[in-house]
């Protein structure tokens, strides 16, 4: 539970007293390779397995348990693994521990392979979601304070839900000022496989309800969707939910004037409403506000105690030792262009070495945004350890080219043998979270957003088209900007995905449409133009100040777009996935209240117009 | 290493792959897929979901596009086969590869090369597609981790850059 302020005496000063309820569905990850293992085992060298994997060392711990060895007789090494996005954090270590104790036992290489329906039947997929928010809102629209009670579906098991739940909850009040407020969080077990790791990881769910609710309070109040988050934005110097105080001048109201403006959201909006009185079209223009915050909660990174390593190599060039696995993202790219520019090279001349735990230190997870703002940074200290090796034992001189460099680092080889140099995590001394209360600096940075989804529902078959997005964040310094570009474009296409496409369809705790046929993904010609923008603020605390990224653009599309679509015809929809059926059911009822109402106008206080008072 | 009774069971296939002839004993049923990746070694062909909806084994057949996971190898027999490993030449990468790269159409690389099979199937009926052609000619193949915004923006400089060299 997270508690600010004194949220009982609340509700008789409030004007209004706005309550919803929102759902999001389970989501499958849909990497496109399914999970795999190869597996050896040797009574002298111990256990190997190789694999598609996000988190070396976290199979390493499960290995050590499951096999009882010592940490030197296992070994994972991660290969080329084709699509993650959470689904291959926890999972790998099954799957390895299956094939490492049929190694063991048949005294033969192992290697297990999941087919689609294996892997949509087995593996852990996106926590379902019940969000109940009560808000208690003064006359002009400032949020007072309120309750939330945030609750997940964990499946069978408990696995990461914890870890999730309070992401989850952290998130839950959006980007918003709360004087008070009473966060309750719960994950319940249930008859599912268990949910697990999905980019975003609990955020998508709390913030989905956040400002499905913003527009239920905006409308409540008569204020526009813009104008109510103008009001209740978080400013410099006030604080979280979690009382941290906002230290960097991040102005959310610009940020939403450029997304406004880059949309054409208002001359949009006025012409929709004309054009929506007729014709076989229903158009919607949605607005979601959202923060990310990157790295582990609280004390996770505290706990964690990363360790990064750099390498100057016998012929010159240098690798970066880190157990951060590339699938996809930049990882290798991103990491190697941090230590080309920390040590001054150019990006040839640097390479990132195979995650493999017999040759690189626990780094960390590959999870939580947390790769390039905090292994980054240690990549670029460890990386200036090299350089500053190399200039006091004079092999070097300041202003040193990078033909000299190599050669610098080339000769201290010959002379000293292995040169490698290493940064291990340290707390900021002004970051202070509090497990017990759940108070404190929940994250070292967040990201900031605003983006703006614009729909049309076709009123025959209410199938609903995203015809434009614009999604525009601060993530402070953007490190490359091509493969920043792809993370979001690649998000809000999940995002899109979540919102109106993908639908885990339960029975008896199985998943009956565990293949690509009938679990339907968007294709090539189901998205959007994704306009993507950048604000750069830049953060103390990350790599040349770059913040997390790649979960924040999945937080965003589904309330955008489930509030445009909500806005094409004036009523709310509260849940996702948000299907043609879903859409149609909810237009056939309501009609067919409207005909009852009109067939007996003078009954339970109805009146004549149709509209419920 | 086969035994007379597998011997008995399988056929043997002659077909082209990557412009040279090759001659394989393989099950009649056994997919082209696992042919390709098994006895040839030609891995860069791959399976997401074995049922011809992802298209990341995609290959081409007599030049047309062809989920490799739905051919039984019998079918494949007499054809000319090309898999992403025919692209480039030496080491000089297709256009399409160039392509890719520079505009960031690949991120994990899991459904590339059946989604570079997939344009360089689009370029060869199509020199100059829009970007509607581009989305629809590759609707065939998902995605799931660019957004497909790149992977188009590749294509069509794909395109550019041959109908202007």
């Amino acid at each position: 539970m997270i508690e600010k302020g004194e949220v009982d005496g609340i509700w008789e000063k409030a004007a209004y007293i706005v309550e919803g309820e929102y759902t999001t569905g389970a989501q499958e990850q849909l990497y496109i390779e399914n999970n795999g293992m190869i597996a050896v085992f040797d009574a002298a060298q111990g256990i190997t397995v190789w694999g598609s994997l996000q988190c070396p060392y976290y199979i390493h711990k499960a290995l050590m348990a499951l096999c009882d060895l010592p940490a030197e007789r296992v070994r994972v090494v991660q290969m080329e693994t084709g699509g993650a996005f959470g689904g291959k954090e926890e999972y790998p270590s099954m799957i390895a521990g299956h094939a490492a104790l049929l190694a063991m036992k048949s005294g033969r290489p192992v290697k297990i392979i999941y087919d689609r329906m294996e892997d949509m039947a087995a593996t852990t997929k996106r926590h379902p979601s019940r969000t109940r928010h009560r808000t208690a809102v003064s006359r002009d629209g400032k949020i007072l304070g309120g309750e939330i009670d945030f609750a997940i579906d964990g499946g069978a098991y408990a696995t990461l839900s914890t870890v999730v739940l309070s992401r989850g909850a952290i998130h839950a009040g959006g980007p918003y000022y709360w004087p008070s407020v009473r966060i309750r969080a719960k994950a319940v077990a249930t008859n599912a496989p268990p949910h697990g790791a999905f980019r975003g990881f609990g955020a998508p769910q709390s913030l989905f309800a956040m400002e499905r609710h913003m527009d239920r309070i905006a409308q409540v109040v008569g204020l526009s969707p813009i104008e109510i988050r103008r009001r209740n934005f978080l400013q410099p110097g006030q604080a979280t939910t979690t009382e941290q105080v906002v230290r960097e001048p991040i102005d959310l109201r610009k940020l939403l004037d450029r997304a406004l403006n880059v949309s054409d959201y208002e001359s949009k909006k006025q012409r929709f409403a004309k054009e929506n009185q007729a014709g076989a079209t229903r158009k919607g223009m949605g607005i979601a506000a959202f923060l990310h915050g990157a790295g582990f909660t609280g004390s996770g990174e505290r706990y964690l105690s990363s360790v990064v390593g750099v390498e100057g190599c016998a012929d010159g060039n240098v690798r970066v030792l880190v157990s951060s696995t590339e699938f996809g993202q930049g990882t290798k790219t991103v990491l190697s262009q941090i230590a080309a520019e920390a040590i001054g090279l150019p990006y040839e001349n640097v390479s990132t070495a195979q995650p493999d735990t017999l040759e690189v230190p626990n780094s960390g997870p590959t999870v939580a945004s947390r790769t390039v703002m905090v292994v980054g940074k240690l990549v670029q200290s460890a990386a200036l350890g090299i350089k500053q090796t190399l200039l006091s034992s004079n092999l070097l001189q300041d202003g040193y080219t990078a033909a000299e460099f190599r050669a610098a680092c080339r000769q201290y080889v010959a002379a000293h043998g292995q040169f490698r140099s290493w940064s291990r995590y340290e707390a900021p001394a002004d970051i202070f979270w509090d497990d017990q209360k759940y108070r404190g600096e929940a994250y070292a940075a967040f990201a900031w957003a605003v983006y703006i989804a614009e729909v049309t529902v076709d009123l025959t078959t209410y199938s609903v088209s995203v015809d434009d997005f614009v999604a525009l964040q601060e993530v402070g310094k953007v490190l490359h900007p091509l493969l920043a570009r792809g993370q979001v474009i690649g998000g809000v296409a999940q995002g899109i995905g979540f919102s109106l496409y993908e639908k885990v369809v339960w029975q008896n705790g199985r998943m009956q449409n565990g293949q690509m046929t009938n679990y339907i993904m968007p294709t090539s010609t189901d998205l959007p133009p994704i306009r993507v923008l950048f604000e750069e603020l830049g953060n103390v605390y990350g790599a040349y100040g770059a913040k997390g990224i790649g979960e924040l653009p999945m937080d965003g599309p589904a309330p955008a777009i489930i509030n445009a679509v909500s806005d094409a015809f004036g009523i709310h929809f509260d849940f996702i996935p948000l299907l043609p059926e879903d859409i149609m059911d909810r237009l056939e009822k309501d009609r067919l209240d409207n005909e009852g109402f009109a067939a007996s106008p003078q009954e339970n206080g109805v009146d004549p117009t149709g509209v419920v008072r | 290493m086969t035994n007379p009774r597998e011997a008995r069971a399988q056929a043997e296939i002659s077909f082209t792959i990557n412009r040279e002839p090759k001659v394989v004993h393989a099950y009649p049923m056994e997919r082209l897929l696992d042919v390709l990746r098994r006895q040839l070694q030609l891995t860069g062909t791959k399976e997401g979901c074995g049922e011809g909806e992802c298209g990341s084994c995609a290959v081409l057949m007599d030049g047309t596009l062809v989920n490799s996971c739905l051919i039984p190898v019998l079918q494949a027999a007499g054809s000319s086969i090309i898999t992403i490993e025919g692209l480039a030449s030496g080491n000089t990468l297709h256009v399409l590869q160039q392509a890719f790269l520079e505009n960031g159409g690949a991120q994990c690389g899991i459904c590339t090369p059946g989604m570079i099979l997939a344009a360089s199937h689009l370029l060869n009926g199509k020199s100059e597609p829009t970007m509607e052609e581009i989305q629809e000619g590759l609707s065939g193949n998902l995605c799931r981790c660019t957004g497909y915004s790149q992977i188009v923006e590749a294509v069509a400089e794909a395109a550019r850059r041959r109908t202007t060299a």
